[in-house]
């Protein structure tokens, strides 16, 4: 039945990266509400974790993907998947920390691959899975939502013209608050699905349970819970960076940006195609942008997003095999265990890291100051 | 084995433009619809008052919004379904 230890400790890392997933992308839903006032920030991630629980079991169509559509599950080995895991998580506490919306599911993707490359070489990765279901819908997927969002822009503010801006602003925060509430069902409809594969794949590499088999329930609820207490704890930098950073944003823009988001993400989930939901809300904030006259879309932003982009895989898959590759030095079930003492030492050292320019619900709509975290201070009149 | 899924890819951007730009389009409208009327038209620039209280603006709101929930429900069902495909053999 193979090593039962290693298993349960590879499970909770799994939910680990889970709880990062929700609380990285806790932005990706709710950041353009609390920056138009539309909902308290403390109501808004109650809201999403709640909706992330129930979007969780709305579909295993990604699940199947990660588990036996990207790598030859028969080449699986439970190091692979801790090492994989450790990758995943420490690209996405990084970026975190620099308020980089980047993409958790290719920082999982790409440590999961740069373990199994670092393990068996080439031809144990699934190569057209990844570029056909990662790869090229992670190319496609911002510039289908910034599409769907301009036109949507563009179609609310010139049917609504003839109302007055308060009226006008009235409505669509209830609009926004309906469209937020359906990115964050979609958010756990794509984001758990993503952990939920990396346990079935721990699952089969252990031969707990047959290959291709879906995942089991008991899996499923745990990363529904863990994905949705995550986003309820809040990526307040996320948030700011998204809600205020890249365009100013009205609510007639939010209610438009989120119905992109979630109709591209809910459409693609059920496709299997193992989207960023950061890539697509990103896009769609653009698209809101582009297509409002007269908005500014902060290009030096997004092009800082843009380039983190292209690093996840690649970052994720290089400390993904760094970690393989120490697991291996050691050697066995010790291994698996220094590897992730080392990834508890890291995620700590992040941690303390980021108090010392905290982002919570109290300044998360301050002004934007040209970089992630407000001023600390009162700043000086201009 | 095609690299680029273009039967998806235009069906996601066609589906995504009518549920994502053309359901709170439909929004819109019945925001529209809902603040026709005497309340909303004879109050200040700065007024929020949204109900404009024209019966026939009301009814045609209430559609819009009921069919808008109606599309999501159904939305939602349809993932349901095509993401709970039976276990491989």
């Amino acid at each position: 039945m193979g090593n039962t230890l290693i298993l349960v400790l590879v499970v909770i890392t799994a939910l680990g990266f889970d709880f990062t997933n929700g609380f990285h992308d806790t932005a990706n839903a709710m950041a353009t509400s609390i920056a138009t006032k539309a909902l308290d920030p403390r109501v808004a991630v109650a809201l999403s974790g709640l909706l992330n629980l129930v979007g969780a079991f709305l579909s295993l169509a990604v699940a199947a993907t990660i588990a036996s559509g990207l790598v030859n599950t028969k080449l699986v080995t439970l190091t692979v998947v801790a090492a994989g895991l450790a990758g995943g998580i420490i690209w996405n506490l990084l970026t975190w920390l620099l308020g980089i919306p980047s993409s958790s599911s290719h920082a999982l993707i790409g440590g999961v691959i740069g373990s199994m490359l670092a393990a068996a070489g080439g031809h144990a990765v699934k190569w057209h899975g990844l570029v056909s279901k990662v790869i090229i819908p992670a190319a496609m997927s911002p510039i289908i939502a910034a599409l769907v969002a301009a036109t949507g822009t563009y179609l609310l503010y010139r049917i609504s013209r003839s109302l007055t801006q308060g009226s006008r602003n009235h409505g669509f925060r209830i609009g926004q608050i309906g469209s937020a509430c359906m990115v964050s069902l979609a958010h756990g409809t794509n984001d758990a699905q993503k952990t939920m594969g990396v346990i079935t794949l721990a699952l089969i590499a252990n031969h707990t349970i047959p290959a291709k088999s879906n995942a089991p329930f008991w899996v499923i609820l745990a990363c529904a819970l863990a994905i949705s207490i995550g986003t309820y704890s809040g990526g307040w930098r996320v948030i700011r960076t998204l809600g205020k950073g890249l365009v100013e944003i009205e609510p007639p823009q939010g209610m438009a940006a989120e119905s992109a988001s979630a109709a591209v993400i809910l459409l693609s989930a059920s496709f299997g195609y193992s989207l960023s939901t950061t890539h697509v809300a990103t896009g769609s904030i653009i698209g809101t942008g582009l297509g409002k006259r007269g908005a500014e879309v902060r290009w030096n932003v997004a092009g800082r997003m843009a380039t983190a982009w292209l690093f996840t895989l690649p970052m994720a898959g290089l400390v993904g095999a760094g970690a393989y590759a120490l697991a291996h030095a050691v050697g066995g079930s010790g291994g698996v265990i220094v590897d992730l003492i080392i990834l508890l030492a890291v995620v700590a050292l992040i941690y303390w890291r980021s108090r010392t320019s905290k982002v919570d619900h109290a300044n998360v709509n301050d002004d934007w100051s040209g970089s992630g975290a407000p001023p600390q201070h009162e700043p000086a009149a201009a | 084995m095609s690299w680029i899924d273009l039967s998806a890819i235009w069906k996601i951007v066609v589906y995504g433009l009518i549920a994502g730009a053309g359901l709170p389009a439909l929004f819109a409208v019945g925001l529209f619809a809902l603040s026709r009327g005497p309340k909303a038209q004879s109050a200040g620039a700065d007024s929020d008052v949204v109900v404009g209280g024209n019966p026939l603006g009301i009814v045609i709101a209430g559609v819009c919004f009921l069919v808008i929930l109606a599309a999501i429900g159904w939305g939602i069902y349809e993932v349901y379904k095509i993401g709970h495909p039976a276990p491989a053999k």
